[in-house]
């Protein structure tokens, strides 16, 4: 079927000029473009670079520049999204270059409003509004071929960066001025799936030749001149303050320029990281400890688990629990729990601020550009639009550099200010992995009651743990009664629970005090171990192959079942393994997507290592295949050091983790086989960066019960 | 002090104490070297002394005088090493971060080892960290880097 867009209907769009000879288009939501519009289309001087606003930039030169309104962070946007335009744009794919788009409104996520990269919502979101720039480019090009050769524009078709009609054919770079000028159409039609060219084929990244010469710019290699670097000592424990310090020491350290305090603690500015590194540990600096210096993980374990005996409040309810469970004939209880985690971000947080005089500028690799250019904008006393964000390469992110708080950006901004010159501040790996923004601890209490042919007739599940959003702009949206949607997904929402005639989804959400943040899959990190884990009991009681007890709950859910199947036929279930060799399945739906793994396991001395993961992912219409698969694998390793490793503690209000060797991650040596298939479909794309996670931690949870008999309920898994 | 870095002498002003990595980025501007630790655990910093990979995250600037230092920045002139090549190919990289530190590890490897086994291929690289999970892809590149070179 064709696809018409009417822009006029719901889009504005602007085709601003751009310097004498590209073409440059930008689209623009209705009711927040005004000022933007009104802003880039003052004349911009020939020789500057074109309106930031654009989505791309066609130049006389043939290069095709595609700006990013998301970030790139290792999921592969900056060649997804260039892959859609291209699909319209009929361009010379060798020929395309990125950039991430500035902070500006016209960059706004199309579903949230905000200037944001996450959710796994890249690809769905931008999925028609990237086709549509590309489109929209190659009609106006095909009209100013057509105006110069004075033929029907429909007689004309653009092939790989030309206009062709019969014998005749002109390069996209010297159409772009009079394309130009050219007045855009307000509808184009976008191809059909059967006419894809590049949708659905497996293509390499655009960022691996900058990234393997070290040339790709992060956060923590922005260099100009005068630029200091800073590190700043914060409190030992959530909610400290400074009481008093003493600085003499840290001043006269050589290289150090000022010691200033800001609200998050005493930052050290010095020539080079080095010297604010020696100059901070020449603090002396007395702290208001407050009431965070008591936390404890297993004081906090045990008030969770006393929580856990409650109802709390409502998330999801269906029947009635009690008479059902009085009628089961095989009745189940289990505890869960899952602790704080941190991102660890292989680049620790940093972020470059330069004020001036009527405005200030940022460097940073930010998820959260809109909220960020703000929140500074607020420190300094100016509008958004005076501070301007430059967007570098994320050296990971995973939710990590998506802060509704807006922090490390805002102290860095206070840090400027304060010292009055341009300021990288740069968290050391100690500050980053003690800096809190963990993934919450988690504790969940579940009790089933079987029926005689073993399958589920009631369901009580009662979850404790931080909600993420309370406190955030984000409460209003997404706190309904008391429930914080992100601490019950992937449960509340269960289908297995569409089945069970009798269930209760309740949830308790306790204050520690500890800041807490989405962490790649966010509630689903915690429901769908918890989940899959207990399904798995529940199959074990019924004395039925787990995989048929899923089938058997999941019948009337067709994706799932078509993920679950693809896993286990490419996994060979139920086939004769190697000795002291065991299978996992598992399998949930998180981000609009579906993965089943089927894992590979052996126990020996008490070590569980992980051999082979099979992961089937139905993700709707594929983009690209290579990235989805690059996605399988890499929920695959983080997943796995959460399963394996994972785990943040306190301990009289500190953080007990401070680097790699006490919280490891997985190492090359450790990896498994991962293959991965990919069920082809025409529905909507679906989420990808984030839906590989939830499974494997339950899939080698389900195995190493097969292998040992224990069903290890506990994250990180340990066997002693 | 004088230090040697991708064949070039270069004079620096910096305390002899000071770890390589931040000499390199501070100093010489050469950010292809990557701060992830502090402490060589994830290998984010490795660059080559003499040909050796070393992660210059815990090594004072110091002990490196009179001494040949080669980053990430150093090992291709105009066109690519072999192994960068293998990393494209293989389409190895997400965010990217840890990847200089990868090819200076792999780099090393292969110069002793130019066709090395999985195992030596765990052995050489498992010090190196890779948070986005590349992993599978590194194996599979290095093996493509060994084809390329001996071809």
């Amino acid at each position: 079927m064709d696809v018409f867009k009417d822009f006029s209907r719901r889009q504005l769009f602007k085709v601003s000029a751009g310097g004498a000879a590209s073409l440059v288009i930008g689209f623009y939501l209705p009711g927040r473009s005004i000022l933007a519009l009104a802003q880039e289309t003052a004349a911009p001087a020939p020789a500057k670079l074109p309106s930031p606003n654009a989505f791309l930039r066609i130049g006389a030169d043939e290069s095709v520049t595609v700006l990013l309104a998301h970030s790139e962070m290792g999921q592969g946007i900056w060649t997804t999204l260039p892959i859609l335009i291209a699909e319209e744009l009929e361009c010379d794919w060798s020929k395309i270059r990125v950039e991430h788009a500035p902070a500006a409104p016209a960059y706004v996520h199309t579903a949230f409003g905000i200037q944001m990269t996450g959710g796994s919502t890249t690809t769905w979101s931008e999925f028609d509004r990237y086709r549509q720039v590309g489109a929209l480019a190659r009609e106006m090009l095909i009209r100013a071929a057509a105006a110069q050769w004075k033929v029907d524009p429909k007689s004309c078709r653009a092939e790989n960066g030309f206009v062709v009609c019969g014998g005749r054919k002109l390069s996209f770079g010297k159409l772009a001025a009079a394309a130009q000028s050219s007045t855009p159409p307000t509808r184009v039609k976008l191809k059909s799936s059967q006419e894809w060219k590049r949708i659905g084929k497996p293509t390499r990244r655009l960022d691996s030749r900058e990234k393997v010469t070290g040339r790709a710019e992060f956060g923590l290699d922005v260099r100009f001149p005068g630029l200091m670097t800073a590190v700043v000592a914060r409190p030992p424990v959530f909610g400290g303050k400074v009481k008093s310090f003493r600085a003499e020491k840290a001043r006269t350290a050589p290289g150090v320029k000022a010691v200033v305090e800001v609200p998050s603690g005493v930052a050290v500015v010095a020539e080079n990281f080095w010297a604010a590194k020696i100059g901070r540990d020449a603090l002396e600096i007395e702290w208001d400890l407050g009431p965070g210096s008591e936390l404890d993980t297993e004081k906090m374990r045990e008030e969770f688990r006393e929580l856990s005996r409650s109802p709390g409040l409502k998330a999801a309810a269906a029947g009635d629990v009690e008479a059902a469970m009085r009628r089961a004939e095989t009745k189940i209880e289990a505890e869960y729990e899952l602790p704080y985690l941190a991102h660890a971000t292989m680049e620790p947080l940093n972020c470059t601020v330069k004020p001036g005089s009527d405005g200030c500028e940022i460097w940073t690799g930010t998820q959260f550009q809109t909220g960020d250019q703000g929140a500074a904008a607020r420190v300094f006393g100016l509008k958004p639009e005076q501070v301007k964000i430059h967007t570098t390469f994320l050296g990971g992110g995973f939710g990590r550099r998506a802060t509704p708080s807006d922090h490390f950006v805002v102290e860095a901004a206070h840090v400027a200010k304060a010292a009055g010159m341009p300021v990288k501040v740069v968290w050391t790996r100690e500050d980053d992995m003690r800096g809190g923004y963990y993934r919450p601890m988690w504790m969940h209490r579940l009790n089933a009651g079987l029926g005689g042919d073993g399958m589920p007739i009631a369901w009580r599940q009662t979850i404790v743990g931080q909600s993420i959003l309370e406190g955030t702009p984000f409460a209003k949206m997404m706190i309904k009664e008391g429930v914080d949607g992100t601490s019950v997904e992937g449960a509340a929402d269960s289908p297995y629970l569409k089945g069970i005639p009798n269930h209760w989804v309740g949830l308790h959400s306790p204050k520690p005090g500890i800041p807490v943040l989405w962490w790649r899959s966010v509630g689903h990190s915690h429901t769908g171990f918890v989940i899959e884990s207990f399904v798995d009991e529940l199959a074990s009681a019924a004395r039925l192959d787990p995989l048929e007890y899923r089938r058997r709950l999941l019948k009337d859910h067709p994706r799932h079942l078509g993920v679950l199947n693809l896993a286990a036929e490419k996994g060979s279930w139920g086939t004769t393994l190697p000795k002291a060799r065991f299978r996992g399945i598992a399998v949930h739906e998180s981000f609009g997507s579906f993965v089943a793994q089927v894992a590979e396991v052996s126990v020996e001395n008490g070590r569980i290592r992980v051999h082979r993961v099979v992961c089937a992912v139905d993700c709707g219409i594929c983009v690209n295949p290579a990235g989805v698969a690059a996605q399988m694998e890499s929920g695959v390793v983080f997943g796995l050091s959460a399963a394996l490793y994972g785990e943040v503690r306190f301990k009289e209000g500190r953080v007990q983790q401070s680097n790699f060797h006490d919280y490891p991650l997985l190492r090359l040596h450790e990896m498994p086989r991962v293959e991965t298939h990919i069920v082809p479909s025409a529905e909507k794309p679906g989420g990808i960066g984030e839906t590989a996670v939830p499974p494997i931690a339950p899939a080698v949870a389900n195995a190493v019960f097969a292998a040992t008999g224990k069903r290890l309920r506990r994250l990180p898994l340990r066997l002693a | 002090m004088k230090l040697r870095v991708n064949g070039q002498e270069h004079d620096v002003m910096a305390p002899g104490e000071t770890p390589l990595l931040w000499v390199l980025r501070d100093f010489l501007g050469l950010t292809g070297t990557k701060y992830g630790c502090g402490m060589a655990q994830c290998g984010a910093c490795t660059v080559h002394i003499d040909g050796q990979a070393v992660r210059s995250c815990v090594l004072p600037v110091g002990a490196v005088a009179g001494r040949s230092v080669t980053t990430i920045e150093g090992i291709s002139s105009g066109e690519l090493h072999p192994v960068q090549r293998a990393w494209i190919e293989t389409d190895v990289v997400q965010c990217g971060y840890c990847q200089p530190g990868q090819i200076m590890a792999a780099v090393a490897l292969l110069k002793v080892k130019p066709k090395p086994s999985d195992a030596e291929i765990d052995a050489a690289l498992c010090g190196n960290l890779c948070r986005c999970g590349t992993y599978q892809r590194i194996r599979a590149a290095v093996r493509r880097a060994s084809e390329i070179a001996g071809a």
